[in-house]
């Protein structure tokens, strides 16, 4: 098999503009088989355009886009037959089609599809198997267009956003159903801005901003390289004084240290890296002033604030950047 | 590993579709089938035009096979092609195992079908209804070769406005052609009828080399080689332009 060896899905210095505007601007990762990966960023930033390239539905001005070992643009009718996609929305069915209809006939399209009826369980139709597609909600469109993408047993599986829409136990679904397709040695790319999803469900994430690659790496390698502020909560509000003499009690560890209060007991410790030594400094100083620690949370941040990080920094700097892209 | 089906299984299963989608647009089975039967018998039935020749019927179905041609070759077709892109359908489908390619030979095996249902219902109308006979004199020939040359000219025209327009524009200028077409056709009044600067328009369009090369099929004529190179020449024309400029999204 053609991704067995290689990587399922390679991406190698990819870039498109549109006019003069960068879309998708120099980026490079792999997917292998087995793996799910997410491209995670804000609006345009370029995740649709990099999956659309991938599924052959645009070329990329310069860099080389790979799936399954061959050049999508350019592949064929086979090629086809190994990717699922499921495209925004999960649109793209005739409104007076039937939801069994519509995957019965992306079914006939593959040699050995999944049966029709299964794929409907698997992606929770069946209440609405019978009904033309245009009286589905925003969820049951999510949910046919991913049973689109199964149907024909893909090798390859691309997901843009294929959360969106979904309520709470639908994504809930949808995560155990690609943790069972990631079993079976489908690779899947994802793209989402639904940072919690992506979280618990990729086994590694790239994050995009303006066109740009800003990191890259599983859920808790990118969670741990950030700078991973400490934050604590404490039973009562400190006095002006106190924080600034807790201020000058850690800038022993950093000179760039600073504890930013918060409000309702919650403060932020930025510009260290939270080690025993500092953990033990705080808890010993608040005992000090008997104050109860009810929430204590060093390093470890949470993939959401090295996301805000990521894009905020990548946007200070675009900004500061004369002529960059707006 | 998944493969795709076999190029004529994929057509088949992509043709019984549109068809059955076909079935269920209302709107589109007025045009193609409820107006020209209505345009058939109404001119049949009320003498309002002064038609040619001894009997209306023998002016009129030529001319309403055409309309129903038109209707649904240009009009359906092209309607419904730019809806699908407009709902992300053609899009959705380009990431399938059909081909493009495979996708428009659905949509077109599709128009052959509603047009011989049209030509039937058109035909047994006549006869039963008006009292038309067969031509006893070889016809079928010629028939095919108009309807078929007909079908390349409309579907073309029908597929380049559907990739240039967007879906509720396309609609407008569907109908408004469609409209044009009862009276620059030839389907309802002669062309040579009209005043002269509209008759020789008229001549020009694919509208009236249909009606013309139907009319004189059924008439048992020598056969009409220059209605039938004027469509090749407007399907040629309307093919070459859609392929440059259909947008598939």
């Amino acid at each position: 098999m053609n991704g067995a060896a290689g990587p399922a899905i390679s991406v190698d210095h990819l870039t498109k503009a549109y006019g003069s505007r960068p879309v998708v601007d120099d980026v490079s990762f792999e997917v292998r088989a087995g793996e799910t990966f997410a491209l995670l960023g804000p609006n345009g930033a370029g995740k649709t355009t990099t999956v659309e390239i991938l599924e052959g539905f645009r070329t990329a001005d310069a860099g080389t886009a790979r799936v399954l070992g061959q050049d999508p643009a350019r592949a064929g009718r086979d090629h086809r037959a190994r990717v699922g996609l499921m495209l925004q929305g999960g649109g793209g069915v005739d409104p007076r089609m039937e939801v069994e209809e519509a995957i019965r006939l992306y079914g006939r399209l593959h040699r050995r599809p999944r049966r029709t009826a299964e794929v409907i369980a698997l992606v929770g139709l069946g209440h609405v198997a019978g009904a033309r597609t245009r009286r589905l909600s925003g969820g049951e469109r999510q949910r046919l267009g991913l049973a689109l993408a199964l149907v024909g047993r893909p090798d390859v599986l691309f997901l843009d956003e294929p959360t969106a829409g979904l309520d709470i136990e639908g994504r809930a679904e949808l995560r155990s159903l690609l943790s069972e397709l990631r079993g079976e040695g489908v690779a899947i790319l994802l793209t989402s801005h639904d940072l919690t999803d992506v979280e618990r469900v990729a086994d590694r994430i790239a994050v995009m901003d303006r066109g740009r690659l800003l990191a890259i790496g599983s859920p808790s390698e990118l969670a741990t390289s950030s700078s991973a502020p400490l934050r604590f909560r404490i039973d009562e509000r400190l006095t002006p004084d106190d924080l600034g003499i807790l201020n000058a009690r850690l800038r022993e560890f950093n000179p760039a240290a600073t504890v930013a209060d918060e409000g309702g007991g919650n403060y932020l410790l930025e510009g260290l890296t939270p080690d025993p030594g500092v953990v033990a400094t705080l808890a010993n100083w608040l005992a000090s002033r008997d104050r109860l620690i009810l929430e204590l949370r060093a390093g470890g941040s949470s993939l959401e604030e090295l996301y805000l990080e990521l894009i905020g920094g990548h946007r200070a700097d675009s900004a500061s950047r004369p002529g960059a892209p707006g | 590993m998944s493969h795709a089906a076999r190029v004529p299984v994929a057509i088949a299963a992509m043709t019984v579709m549109e068809f059955r989608l076909s079935l269920r647009r209302g709107e589109t089975l007025l045009a193609t089938a409820v107006l020209p039967v209505v345009v058939l018998i109404f001119f049949s039935s009320a003498p309002i035009l002064s038609i040619p020749g001894e009997r209306p019927v023998d002016f009129l179905l030529p001319g309403s096979i055409a309309f129903g041609i038109i209707a649904t070759s240009l009009v359906s077709l092209g309607i419904t092609t730019a809806y699908d892109r407009h709902y992300g359908v053609l899009k959705r489908l380009g990431g399938s195992p059909l081909s493009r390619a495979e996708v428009l030979v659905a949509k077109l095996a599709v128009v052959l079908v509603v047009e011989a249902v049209q030509v039937a219902l058109l035909v047994g109308f006549a006869i039963v209804v008006l009292g038309w006979a067969l031509p006893t004199t070889a016809w079928v020939a010629g028939a095919t070769a108009a309807i078929l040359l007909g079908t390349l000219a409309f579907a073309g025209l029908g597929l380049m406005l559907a990739g240039i327009l967007r879906a509720e524009a396309m609609l407008a200028v569907a109908n408004a052609l469609f409209l044009a077409s009862l009276v620059l056709g030839g389907v309802i009044v002669p062309i040579d009828r009209l005043p002269a600067p509209l008759g020789v328009i008229a001549a020009a369009l694919p509208a009236a080399a249909l009606t013309e090369a139907l009319r004189s099929a059924f008439a048992s004529e020598p056969t009409p080689t220059s209605q039938l190179a004027l469509l090749a020449l407007w399907g040629a024309a309307s093919v070459i332009v859609a392929v440059r400029t259909f947008r598939w999204e």
